[in-house]
């Protein structure tokens, strides 16, 4: 195993993920990450919930948390507020993040503390045996929609505009190399950043719908995904049913742990 | 002229499960399928260390080295 991977990995390797799982992908894109941006292991810590993505807690070799399922957003607001200085990585996946902990999500993009989440959107409920989650895209079928999924999904990048985040981006496991650029990217962003993952879950999404091979899946990422420059050229009609990739919002707001400080120190230097 | 880019891969066979995704994204196909449809090297000479298949591998097992021509 390369020294990079010796280095941000446990020694508990083979991992219990399918064979061709988008998560190892976005676990080495991390590692990569990591390595660029420098920060001191004992410094970082990693969060998670529950699912087959927030296992990778369990396979990093830093601080990490494995919590309740939904509420890793809450475990690590309180991480980041009791040591401002730490590191931030939030590990979750598409039902976790925006089906059980959907509102949690939606008041951490609100009150922008310095973290950076990182969603796995595999469209589907994986270890529980594929239903369908609020990020399936409208018409593909899993375990609890034989026919079809008639709900329409989320878009959580507009969500978490919506809710405030400071940067929202997304890419996929297919464009790995840009995966890293993205987390490094929101990792150095202050404020809260999303970076949403377009995953592979071949066992319990792409069986059901006709892309039971892992490549097939890659490649179906490929085809759907439009870079941010293409897209600004692109009708909506020919947007239509396409993923947008790249940094699709950055702003400067106020941060949380530093907005708190303030108070703190406008308090107890007399001020009201 | 610019060397031409050499890589020397590894393959950890206990990590590997066989999900063929090296095999199908590696542009100077470097790697075959074996008989349990695990990857294996067949054609060392071909790596251009692009590294694509050491970014993909969801299992961690591919290892590419750049080797120094100079």
């Amino acid at each position: 195993m390369n020294a990079l991977y010796e280095n941000y990995f446990r020694k508990n390797l083979p991992h219990i993920w399918c064979s061709g799982c988008g998560n190892g992908i976005v676990m080495s894109a991390f590692a990569r990450a990591m390595e660029q941006l420098g920060y001191d292991k004992n410094k970082t810590t990693a969060v998670s919930g529950i699912g087959c993505s927030s296992r990778i807690t369990g396979y990093l070799d830093l601080n990490t948390l494995h919590t309740a399922h939904g509420r890793a957003l809450p475990f690590a607001t309180g991480v980041k507020m009791s040591e401002p200085e730490m590191n931030v990585f939030i590990f979750m996946g598409d039902g976790d993040c925006a089906a059980i902990g959907g509102n949690h999500f939606i008041h951490a993009c609100r009150r922008n503390m310095d973290m950076t989440a990182i969603v796995i959107n595999n469209h589907i409920y994986g270890m529980t045996g594929g239903q369908f989650s609020p990020l399936t895209p409208f018409g593909k079928k899993a375990t609890t929609a034989p026919y079809g999924s008639v709900d329409p999904a989320f878009d959580l990048c507009e969500l978490a505009k919506g809710a405030g985040a400071n940067f929202v981006a997304r890419g996929n496991v297919y464009h790995a190399k840009q995966l890293t650029d993205l987390i490094v990217a929101g990792a150095r962003h202050k404020g809260f950043s999303l970076i949403e993952v377009m995953a592979t879950c071949p066992v319990s999404y792409g069986r059901h719908n006709k892309m039971p091979k892992p490549i097939e899946l890659m490649n179906h990422i490929k085809e759907n995904t439009v870079s941010l420059a293409r897209a600004a050229k692109m009708t909506p009609e020919e947007l239509e049913g396409k993923v947008v990739n790249g940094i699709l919002h950055q702003v400067d707001g106020k941060e949380y742990c530093q907005e708190y400080q303030n108070l703190l120190d406008r308090i107890q230097g007399g001020g009201k | 002229m610019l060397a031409k880019k050499q890589g020397h891969v590894t393959v950890v066979e206990k990590l590997c499960k066989a999900c063929g995704i090296c095999i199908a994204l590696c542009p100077a196909q470097v790697f075959v399928a074996a008989p349990d449809g695990r990857a294996r090297v067949a054609d060392q000479e071909k790596c251009t260390a692009c590294r694509i298949c050491e970014m993909h591998c969801p299992d961690f097992c591919v290892e590419v080295e750049e080797i120094d021509n100079e």
